[in-house]
């Protein structure tokens, strides 16, 4: 990031791309030096990546198709069994994967974009600037999370861009916060302030001066907030406001399915399952980075 | 338990013997001390001395039988009254801790708890030792509080950190130090964060106190000047080797190595008066304020001529750097006016346009902060040239080379990032990016204050050399007489906000002089061990 120079109208030459290829080969040795927890979810996310990928090629039938008897059990033709329309559990179970993480991601990519902006410019601006945004954070948070997604869901009504709108909407205000703490300290360095003597714009001193040095706290707030975010929008799923059907999601498979938990059977909560780990995953591969960064790991 | 008969009196009490110290990392392992055996006998003060990266600190660590993380003693002796701490199980070496050899930081402010008061902190040592019972200990902190020179004290040591100046602390942690009557104390740096003019004290009331005691020290420092007036003798190290030891002032009268020498002779660099010139900057009877009211700066006016220095000195608070703010436009003035050239300059920043931004540069105290970690050196002084002169391509590369040259820096380093760098090389790409905007003038703010004696000389040198060849003004704020010397033309002594005294260098240094600049001037240390005596005198 810090060593593209696509935008700027004079670029400053950029020899040698032998620091890319070392960044590749530290890359691939941090990996192997990683601990064991560390390397089993990077194996997750993989598999996960490699399902979102090739949905289709995986699922032995449609997302929406109705194949079979309602609530059929677990068989060679059906996997994981069928659901209440006879729709097939498993190839529902791979299609949602991409929804839900596909959705997940693009809240967590702008809730980012929306915070990490305004963060890093109320840090640098100060002054009036700064007390506005911080107090309307301020007044967003102070509203339950849930309660208000599940509000401006009912106002906009659950579109997949309303959704991703909402979500990232909401959760800007926590990424803003941490930005704008992050950004402070390094606002306040004598480079910053060489940077304004010089003249520069708030463009340059954000993007040149400041994002390089706080990336590390913000990568691992980006995988802690894509935890939070994949949680959120599997719960508005459940609670019937987020991705409406036939989209498959897990969050609203457990509840379509969960009248098959009084039969005893644990069907639905394999969707669960799915969430719990690719949560779990990335919370061990954040903790990991954020142990590297800091410079705990040993 | 040591037994006292066994006690020898021509045996020193603490011998180290051949010690190797080497950092562990996964990489590579280093070694950081080499070798190294030393002496201290009963009520003998040994002065380590060298720059940083020494092993100084190390040395003086591993005299308590203790290693920082990721370092580890390979081999050797650490001989307490002979006894090897370093063969000691680390539940007995504790006992020699704070009891027989204690240490003194060089940060007293990190070294205290804020959340106790002063002789709490004290007594707890000598408690926990099972050494003096609470009341004991109390009588005598205020008895060492007396002796160190401190006000009221019998209340004294009710205070809390936070509520006492650091000169005041930093004695407090001698006398924290001191509070269960050890053999040997360790010092660590302990008079380098304070003012010149505090630093004089607290070496005078370190000086009278182990002499008092008879406690033998080893007393680490950069400053071969401080280490003449305490320690009867002294070594001298360099990359963990040890270079030359000896008598104090035999040594620093016939130094025996090169590198000894280097050090005697560091600060008797001085510069002659340049002719005046057309006057760059001119302030004019500039106030200032953080708040409404409280003065930081009143009635300073100043002049730079061209291709001269003015060094602006004092201590810290006497709003030296606040005097940089204001010309920058960071801090615009409530009165007076800055100009360039003859013409006014806008108050703040923000209404300046960039050709008057380029004319005036910033050279800054710490090459760590000043430098974005994530930049390289092409980028850091890459960047004026292309904002202010729209360089690029070969005319940039051929600029930038230039620049290298100018600052003697290898071309080689353009590709690294400042964490390369030492901190010398650090600082010289601090004063290529300032050069590259090609100013008029340039302010210095304590640029040598945060390197070692020797690298400071010669970024002084290049400075120096740089204003022969460009012709460059220098507004160059400093709290180091010695620098001042060195490099000033003009010379303006501050206090608390107001100019004190200024005038050409050698008009200000001769007698008669105002008190506060003689006060300046006398807690400069000279190269002598007879200095200090001759100052309190």
């Amino acid at each position: 990031m810090m060593t593209s120079d696509k935008h700027s109208n004079r670029p400053v030459p950029l020899g040698n791309h032998q620091g890319q290829r070392s960044w590749w080969r530290k890359l691939a040795r941090g990996m192997i030096e990683a601990p064991v927890s560390a390397q089993l979810a990077l194996v997750v996310l993989a598999a996960y990546l490699v399902v979102i990928l090739f949905a289709p090629m995986l699922a032995p039938y449609g997302e929406a198709a109705v194949v079979g008897d309602a609530f059929a059990p677990w068989s060679p033709q059906h996997l994981l069994g069928t659901d209440s329309l006879g729709r097939d559990i498993f190839s529902r179970m791979i299609y949602a994967a991409r929804n839900t993480v596909g959705i997940t991601f693009a809240a967590t990519v702008l809730a980012f974009l929306i915070g990490g902006a305004m963060g890093m410019v109320a840090a640098v601006s100060g002054g009036w600037v700064d007390q506005f945004l911080s107090r309307l954070v301020d007044i967003l948070m102070a509203i339950p999370l849930l309660i208000f997604a599940l509000l401006l869901l009912m106002i906009f009504g659950s579109s997949v861009p309303a959704l991703i709108l909402i979500i990232a909407g909401l959760e800007s205000t926590r990424v803003f916060r941490l930005t704008r703490a992050v950004a402070m300290n390094v606002a306040a360095m004598e480079y910053v302030e060489a940077a304004r003597l010089r003249g520069e714009g708030m463009l340059w001193i954000v993007r040149r001066e400041i994002l390089p040095n706080i990336l590390a706290p913000l990568s691992a707030e980006f995988g802690l907030r894509f935890c939070f975010i994949f949680l959120l929008v599997s719960s508005l799923s459940f609670l019937g406001l987020g991705l409406q059907p036939p989209t498959a999601d897990w969050g609203g498979m457990v509840r379509e399915n969960v009248m098959l938990i009084t039969f005893g059977q644990i069907t639905p909560l394999l969707p669960a399952a799915a969430i719990a780990i690719l949560t779990i995953a990335v919370n061990l591969v954040v903790d990991w980075f954020l142990n590297k960064t800091s410079g705990l790991a040993k | 338990m040591i037994s006292k008969a066994e006690e020898n009196l021509d045996q020193p009490i603490l011998d180290i013997r051949n010690l190797v110290i080497e950092s562990r990392s996964r990489k590579a392992r280093q070694r950081l001390v080499n070798n190294i055996s030393l002496t201290l006998n009963a009520g003998e003060v040994l002065g380590l001395i060298g720059e940083s990266g020494a092993g100084k600190s190390t040395i003086g660590l591993a005299a308590m039988g203790y290693v920082r993380d990721g370092m580890e003693i390979t081999s050797g002796e650490v001989f307490f009254e002979g006894t090897d701490l370093l063969r000691l199980p680390e539940r007995r070496r504790r006992h020699y801790h704070g009891r027989r050899v204690a240490y003194v930081a060089q940060s007293a402010a990190a070294a205290f708890n804020p959340a106790h008061t002063l002789i709490d902190q004290y007594v707890e040592t000598a408690v926990v030792h099972g050494v003096r019972t609470d009341a004991q200990a109390r009588e005598e902190a205020v008895d060492l509080y007396r002796q160190l020179g401190l006000p009221d004290p019998e209340t004294f040591g009710n205070r809390y950190p936070h509520q006492v100046s650091g000169g005041q602390l930093q004695r407090a942690m001698v006398a924290a130090a001191m509070a269960c009557h050890p053999e040997v104390l360790v010092f660590d740096e302990p008079t380098t964060a304070l003012d010149v003019t505090t630093q004089i004290e607290v070496l005078a009331a370190i000086r009278r106190t182990i002499r008092n005691h008879g406690t033998a020290a080893l007393y680490i420092t950069h400053d071969l000047a401080v280490v003449a007036q305490i320690a009867d003798r002294v070594m001298v190290l360099r990359h963990g080797n040890m270079i030359e030891e000896g008598d104090t002032s035999q040594l620093l009268e016939t130094p025996g190595e090169d590198y000894t020498r280097q050090l005697v002779s560091v600060r008797n660099l001085h510069k002659e008066a340049t002719p005046a010139g057309d006057t760059v900057l001119s302030i004019e009877a500039v106030r200032a304020e953080y708040s409404r009211g409280v003065a930081v700066l009143d009635g300073v006016s100043i002049d730079v001529e061209k291709g001269r220095t003015v060094a602006v000195v004092g201590e810290s608070g006497s709003g030296k750097s606040t005097l940089a703010r204001v010309i920058t436009g960071l801090l615009p003035p409530t009165h007076g006016r800055v100009s360039l050239h003859g013409k006014p300059l806008k108050p703040a920043l923000k209404d300046r346009d960039q050709q008057t931004l380029q004319r005036v540069q910033m050279i800054y105290q710490l090459p760590d902060t000043a430098l974005n970690p994530r930049q390289r050196v092409r980028d850091i002084i890459g960047r004026p040239l292309q904002f202010y002169h729209g360089l690029r391509g070969v005319a940039l590369e051929r600029r930038l080379e230039e620049l290298m040259d100018m600052t003697e820096l290898d071309r080689h380093f353009l590709d690294r990032v400042p964490a390369r760098l030492s901190g010398g090389q650090k600082q010289r790409v601090g004063i290529a990016r300032a050069l590259a905007a090609e100013p008029d003038l340039i302010i210095c703010d304590e640029v040598t204050s945060a390197l070692d004696q020797l690298v400071g000389e010669q970024v002084l040198n290049l400075l120096l050399r740089l204003q022969r060849e460009l012709g460059m003004s220098y507004l160059f704020i400093t709290h180091d007489l010695g620098t001042v010397d060195a490099i000033a033309d003009q010379v303006v002594v501050m206090r608390k906000g107001q100019v004190v005294e200024q005038g050409a260098k050698d008009q200000v240094f001769a007698p008669p002089h105002q008190p506060y600049t003689r006060e300046l001037l006398d807690s400069v240390p000279e190269m002598d061990p007879g200095w200090l005596d001759r100052v309190l005198a």
